[in-house]
């Protein structure tokens, strides 16, 4: 923009520090500084308000589940969604990282997914002995194929059927939206492209004509 | 609108913004194109309802600007505080009113005509389609009028579907009509390319924003002077003469304030905040408000009515990919087909549908135990419900792209008794009393959202799908969204012939200072069962041309 028309839009906007005002710069500067530990210059990424960027901040710097919690959360999510012939596994596209930031952000996540991890080492303590990350693979899926089947579960099981059906939610969720799971799952599109309707041999596959 | 076309005209406008300065173009504030991952919460709705990525800087509770409600009743009001406001991340859904819908009362009695009518219009939405540019096909359907369309992009394979469906069904499936660029219009805009993420805004400019495409060029005249982050308080008038003066607010990040001195005040600051503002702006002239000695400002507000179910395509299953993006929006639509003589309830709805390979995002795959048991695979086999490992994966892929969803989005008639109003005892942060809304549907709004869901039934059946949930019965009053959910409220601030009964006349401007005009929904009637944005842009590009020759003849 010209200076003529910039000085027209005056912009009091307190994105990116775009205050006319050297003085409201340095200002806002100091407030959001203050908002945080001295060691964390906030950088606002592209496309998100200040706000949302101090609170993303903030959520990154806190830490929910424990090292063990985590241990069991990347087992988990490495049963639910394993390495296969096409793609990787949760825990190769980060679905751990991502579950520790969700309880995080949506906080009515934390005490189900605390509550259901205990579930399983109580369980796992009550067969084998040992907790969870501890037992052979063999055991391990001994415990899950009494959760993961909603429909034949045993009614003494059902919580630890909720808690797989949220892993396994939080799984999909995580895994689907990285650059594996959407390569897995073939989305091609979010790319500029001139869209023609469905390709020739699509539309044919289910009986319809070009228009 | 009204900025562009007054800017145009050689005034020199100073716009009042109450949000951050915002251009889908400027990297600072671009989310489009990004992929998931870009967001930790891969594009929930945590912060922001429609999505990490969506373009609302805000949603239904802003800080500091609190709403209030009387009689238990419940509104949501959703405000985008962002240069362009809600235009930025809207639907497109770009459909004109018909005849009928300006003369309501006259065909089933209930609330009132437009003191205007299809022909008044008419001229001015030919030229909102040249200007903005709006997709479609000429379908000679009496009340849902055609415009001057650029071509519509072809169908998706779920709404080759459902034209299909709709045959058997005989419920007419046609292609929509959206805000979108399909071919060029001008050397200012670009093209649509499929990203189908309008609701990011569009840095190429390609959909409808009116930040992009009618604030910019305003200010390129150089007759506009945007001032952003201004909340506007009241507006000033004159003691003797009862006419406007300009426009008090406070700069909401400086808390400071300022007058600004105007001959003419045009408020677009959507139904809900334009009824505020008049209804603050309370003199010895304008005991009840200004533009107010009808009483009738805030009251009469309607939104639209919404219900939607969705359903799994079992034919669909184990999909060929290619990129099904297309524009941000349904391809194809039903508009109101049914003769109300017939029905229940009166006026009508149009389904938006949805569907397809969309872009994962936070809740892919959720709840797939209700379906990978129910549906065998390709060859044949039948799993348990649940279930893990590469087997799940499989079943990911397979369930990918086979679902559908259809939302109805219908006509309330407008009702007295439905009203925002100023809390006598609240105000926000900045000290301006707030809005109290009373709100309740009728029967008639809850037979509509009845029906809807008989006829979803009725599409997901003739499509060989089953319908996902359970159909909500009368405890729900049939799964009605909630007051102000599908965002479309108008008729606060409501046009008329007679001044006892209105606060505008027919060219938006206020019978009781005629410096005022009012140029959002508010000046509705009533709503039709088709979105506003269209009829808005339409109908403040006429209320600019009267404010235009009224200057010239020195009314004004």
């Amino acid at each position: 923009m010209k200076r003529r028309e910039s000085l027209k839009a005056l912009t009091l906007s307190s994105l990116g520090f775009a205050a006319m005002n050297p003085q409201e710069a340095l200002a806002e500067a100091r407030e959001i500084e203050s908002q945080l530990p001295p060691e964390t210059p906030l950088k606002i990424p592209g496309g998100r308000q200040k706000e949302e960027a101090i609170r993303d901040a903030q959520l990154m710097k806190e830490k929910f589940f424990t090292v063990s919690e985590l241990a069991t959360i990347k087992v988990l999510a490495d049963i639910i969604i394993p390495a296969d012939s096409k793609s990787g596994s949760a825990s190769d596209a980060g679905v751990p990282a991502f579950i520790e930031f969700i309880v995080k952000d949506m906080p009515q996540h934390q005490i189900p997914m605390r509550g259901g991890l205990k579930w399983l080492d109580r369980e796992s303590s009550k067969r084998f002995q040992k907790t969870f990350t501890l037992l052979t693979p063999a055991q391990r899926i001994q415990i899950v194929d009494d959760i993961a089947y909603p429909e034949n579960a045993k009614p003494v099981f059902s919580q630890g059927v909720a808690f797989f059906n949220l892993m396994r939610n939080l799984t999909a969720s995580g895994f689907y939206t990285t650059r594996i799971g959407i390569d897995d799952i073939g989305y091609v599109g979010n790319t500029p492209n001139m869209w023609a309707g469905p390709p020739e041999e699509v539309l044919k596959q289910y009986g319809f004509t070009k228009e | 609108m009204a900025a562009y076309q007054l800017a145009k005209a050689g005034a020199k406008v100073a716009l009042l913004e109450a949000g951050g300065y915002f251009d889908p173009a400027d990297p600072k504030y671009i989310t489009q194109l990004k992929w998931p991952w870009e967001s930790p919460r891969r594009g929930a709705s945590t912060t922001r309802p429609f999505g990490d990525f969506d373009a609302a800087w805000g949603g239904w509770e802003l800080e500091g600007e609190p709403y209030t409600h009387k009689n238990g009743t419940k509104f949501d009001w959703f405000r985008s505080r962002m240069l362009g406001g809600r235009t930025n991340h809207w639907g497109r859904i770009s459909l004109r009113f018909g005849p009928n819908d300006f003369k309501r009362h006259s065909i089933d009695g209930l609330g009132d005509d437009w003191p205007i009518g299809y022909d008044d219009v008419k001229p001015y939405y030919d030229q909102v389609d040249k200007l903005i540019g709006v997709f479609g096909t000429v379908e000679n359907i009496h009340n849902e009028p055609d415009g001057i369309f650029l071509p519509p992009p072809p169908p998706r394979l779920h709404e080759h579907f459902l034209k299909k469906a709709g045959k058997a069904a005989n419920i007419p499936v046609i292609p929509s009509r959206l805000s979108i660029l399909t071919k060029p219009i001008n050397d200012q805009r670009g093209v649509c390319f499929y990203c189908s993420q309008c609701g990011r805004s569009c840095q190429a400019y390609a959909d409808f924003s009116s930040s992009s495409v009618l604030v910019i060029p305003a200010v390129k005249t150089g007759n506009v002077t945007l001032i952003n982050n201004a909340m506007a308080r009241e507006i000033l008038t004159d003691p003797n003469s009862g006419l406007a003066t300009g426009v008090s607010y406070v700069d909401r990040e400086k808390l400071t304030e300022h007058t600004i001195k105007a001959k003419v005040v045009v408020l677009a600051a959507s139904a809900g905040e334009s009824a505020r503002l008049l209804l603050n702006s309370k003199s010895s002239r304008h005991e009840g408000g200004l533009a107010n000695s009808s009483g009738v400002v805030g009251k009469y507000l309607h939104d639209s009515t919404g219900a939607s179910r969705s359903a799994f395509l079992p034919h669909l299953m184990d999909r060929k990919r290619y990129n099904e993006d297309g524009v941000g929006g349904m391809h194809v639509y039903t508009p109101w087909w049914l003769d109300n003589k017939k029905l229940d309830f009166p006026r009508g709805y149009h389904i938006e549908y949805g569907g397809g390979m969309g872009m994962p995002s936070y809740g892919f795959g959720s709840g797939i135990e209700g379906l990978n048991g129910k549906y065998p695979t390709a060859n044949g086999t039948t799993k348990q419900a649940g279930g893990y490992g590469a087997s799940l994966k499989e079943d990911y892929r397979r369930f990918y792209g086979a679902y559908v969803g259809m939302a109805g989005r219908g006509e309330a008639v407008p009702n007295v008794n439905n009203y925002c109003e100023i809390d006598p005892n609240v105000v926000d942060k900045y000290g301006i009393p707030v809005l109290r809304f009373n709100y309740n549907w009728t029967d008639y709004e809850i037979k509509q959202a009845k029906h809807m869901h008989d006829t979803f039934e009725e599409m997901i059946h003739a499509l060989g799908g089953v319908a996902l949930g359970t159909k909500p019965g009368a405890d729900t009053n049939y799964g009605i969204a909630a007051p102000g959910r599908i965002i479309h409220e108008v008729g606060t601030v409501r046009m008329g012939d007679d001044k006892k009964s209105s606060a505008l006349n027919k060219f938006s401007q206020a019978h009781d200072a005629k410096n005022v005009y009012v140029v959002d929904g508010g000046s509705f009637v009533s709503q039709a069962d088709k979105n506003p944005t269209w009829t808005i842009l339409a109908l403040s590009w006429r209320a600019s041309d009267h404010i235009i020759e009224q200057i010239k003849q020195k009314n004004l």
